[in-house]
């Protein structure tokens, strides 16, 4: 992970509203903030865990990446080139790029097709002849862990849970993709079947050497296999670093609410922040300000007033290395913010 | 599969009419109206004007079945290729067609067919016309449902995401998944249309006499109810025996179309 490497995929500013259906012809239009400016960067090799809470627009991101949506805004650039002009990259360059697996394994999987037909599928779309797509399909479920002779000519409904999502990983990986997405792809396997897939994907990952958007709402699992962090909160990106920095070191009283819900086993590491109340705001009318004052236990006047950007971390003598890497969208995070808890200093504003 | 064999069975009576009928379904007979069961070399009786029951049953079926399966068929292609396309492109071109779909839907099938029916005149095409008419709606109704849920299924997010274009996604991912349970709807509706084409010929709306069809045997042989009912019943025996052979069909169909079976 070289920080002076251009990243592989670089969005800014990123944001779709959703229309609420059912309203009056006359009434103010009404919109769902699903992702409102999202700014992002995934290094090369890396795996970045997107985390949330249910509604935080985690998924719609993904969806925007790899425009199986339409943004309002922003721009997506992978390796250097931006997505959608002319001279850029092509949406359908970048969908044999990037590849997705989706959480539920089952709908993801046409009921009729053989899983065969089902990975030799995107090869084909993209001018494999038939019998260069079977033999991508057959050697991608070799290496998601699956006998092609045993397993080529089964339909999804004869697989478990976890062999579809292995068959997923392999339909994802027929591309020979850079850029992995992972929606929530082990959430909804058992534990054993989950570890077993996790470490699949790891073990892919060297490889192959993939680069993985991993997101999840589950904590332990963001830990175990990321490099980096990114926390969402109604749309927006409260919190990104590295893991160590992100869960050691939380900067934004949500993260450090979300770690805190963790559970813990060990009983004397127990977080004794208090938990969250209540749930998110609605996200079609977002407080003003900072998103998350209305839950937040430092919630001060000032925070109704200013949106708080996402600035570096005040950096701290032990932690010096990294804090380039660790922002933050907090108040008290940003000197002279006018909040009482606010880092005193003459810094500038970055 | 006993309905099929069944179905079958009707199917080839009707068709080999010519050589099964054992007498000439439009020769009258004053002598012998409405005699009973066997009477002197007429199995199922006679009619009210003396012509043989069986064969005109026989006779009948090729109208009955014709009325029954052709609004279908032409109705499962219009409407089909209607539901499928609002639903796979959606937005306004799904409100377009569908809304349009619903003012036919509003009405009751049975006040449309006679509506239509009634407005182009009596006669076997003008009654296949309407009944395809009243058919479209709901086949297009399903065949939007059906292919909106598989739209929004990850597998064609998935096809998307892989970079295939509509028509390839279409063919592979989306028919294959909608065609099922649309030819299963239709089949059922089989039953039902045999039942309206007989209601709109008892109306005088569809087939005319003399021919033999059974909607029109049951409204002649109305007014013998009370002197021979077991012959006055035949005809929607048959009209009874039909749909639910084809009811059964829908289930069984439905059974061998389920990918999970």
């Amino acid at each position: 992970m070289n920080a002076a490497e251009p990243p592989v995929l670089q969005v800014s500013g990123l944001r779709k509203y959703f229309p609420v259906r059912g309203q009056a012809a006359w009434s103010r239009k009404l919109h769902v903030r699903a992702v409102d400016g999202v700014d992002l960067s995934i290094r090369r090799g890396e795996t970045l865990g997107i985390v949330g809470e249910s509604g935080c627009g985690k998924s719609t991101l993904a969806r925007l990446l790899i425009r199986l949506i339409e943004p309002d805004a922003g721009d997506v650039e992978f390796d250097g080139r931006r997505l959608g002009i002319r001279g850029g990259i092509s949406v359908r360059e970048m969908r044999r790029a990037v590849q997705m697996v989706f959480q539920d394994s089952f709908a993801s999987l046409n009921p009729r097709l053989t899983l065969e037909a089902t990975i030799a599928y995107a090869p084909a779309v993209h001018g494999a002849s038939p019998a260069e797509a079977r033999r991508r399909a057959h050697s991608v479920l070799a290496q998601v862990g699956l006998a092609p002779e045993q397993f080529a000519d089964r339909y999804p409904h004869e697989l478990s849970g976890g062999q579809r999502q292995r068959v997923n990983i392999a339909r994802a990986l027929a591309l020979q993709p850079q850029l992995m997405i992972l929606d929530e792809a082990v959430s909804a396997l058992d534990k054993s079947v989950e570890a077993q897939v996790l470490n699949l994907l790891l073990d892919l990952k060297d490889e192959l050497g993939l680069t993985y958007l991993f997101i999840s709402h589950d904590l332990n699992v963001v830990q175990y296999l990321s490099d980096r962090v990114a926390v969402m909160y109604l749309g927006r990106v409260v919190e990104i670093g590295t893991v160590d920095a992100v869960y050691d070191r939380s900067a934004h009283p949500y993260t450090r609410a979300l770690l805190a819900a963790m559970p813990a086993m060990d009983p004397d590491a127990r977080a004794t922040e208090p938990p969250l109340q209540g749930d998110p705001p609605n996200p079609i009318d977002p407080p003003s300000g900072c998103r998350f004052r209305t839950r937040c236990v430092f919630a001060e006047p000032v925070c109704a007033t200013v949106e708080p950007p996402l600035a570096a971390v005040h950096p701290t003598a032990s932690t010096a290395p990294e804090a380039a890497d660790h922002h933050a969208a907090c108040l008290m995070n940003l000197p002279g913010s006018r909040h009482s808890r606010a880092p005193q200093g003459a810094l500038e504003l970055a | 599969m006993v309905c099929a064999m069944l179905l079958a069975l009707i199917f080839l009576a009707a068709i080999f009419a010519d050589y099964l009928a054992p007498a000439d379904p439009y020769k009258t007979s004053m002598l012998l109206r409405l005699k009973p069961f066997g009477f002197r070399g007429h199995l199922l009786g006679t009619d009210e004007l003396g012509r043989d029951l069986l064969s005109r049953l026989l006779y009948g079926g090729r109208l009955s079945l014709l009325m029954g399966v052709s609004p279908v068929i032409a109705a499962l292609a219009v409407g089909a290729t209607l539901g499928i396309v609002a639903g796979f492109v959606g937005g306004a071109v799904n409100t377009m067609i569908m809304r349009t779909v619903d003012v036919f839907y509003a009405f009751p099938s049975v006040l449309l067919a006679i509506a239509i029916s009634g407005s182009l005149g009596a006669g076997i095409p003008n009654a296949i016309l309407s009944l395809t008419i009243v058919f479209i709606p709901p086949i297009a109704r399903v065949a939007e449902s059906v292919t909106t849920g598989v739209r929004n299924l990850d597998y064609v997010g998935a096809a998307r995401a892989s970079g295939a274009g509509a028509l390839s996604i279409m063919r592979i991912h989306v028919l294959r998944n909608v065609l099922g349970p649309i030819f299963v709807y239709a089949t059922s509706l089989i039953s039902v249309s045999i039942i309206l084409a007989s209601g709109l010929s008892f109306l005088g709306l569809g087939v005319e006499p003399p021919h033999a069809e059974w909607g029109l045997m049951l409204n002649t042989l109305r007014p013998a109810i009370y002197l021979n009912p077991a012959v006055a019943a035949l005809p929607g025996a048959a009209i009874l025996v039909t749909s639910i052979c084809f009811n059964l069909l829908t289930d069984g169909l439905r059974q061998a179309m389920d990918v999970r079976a």
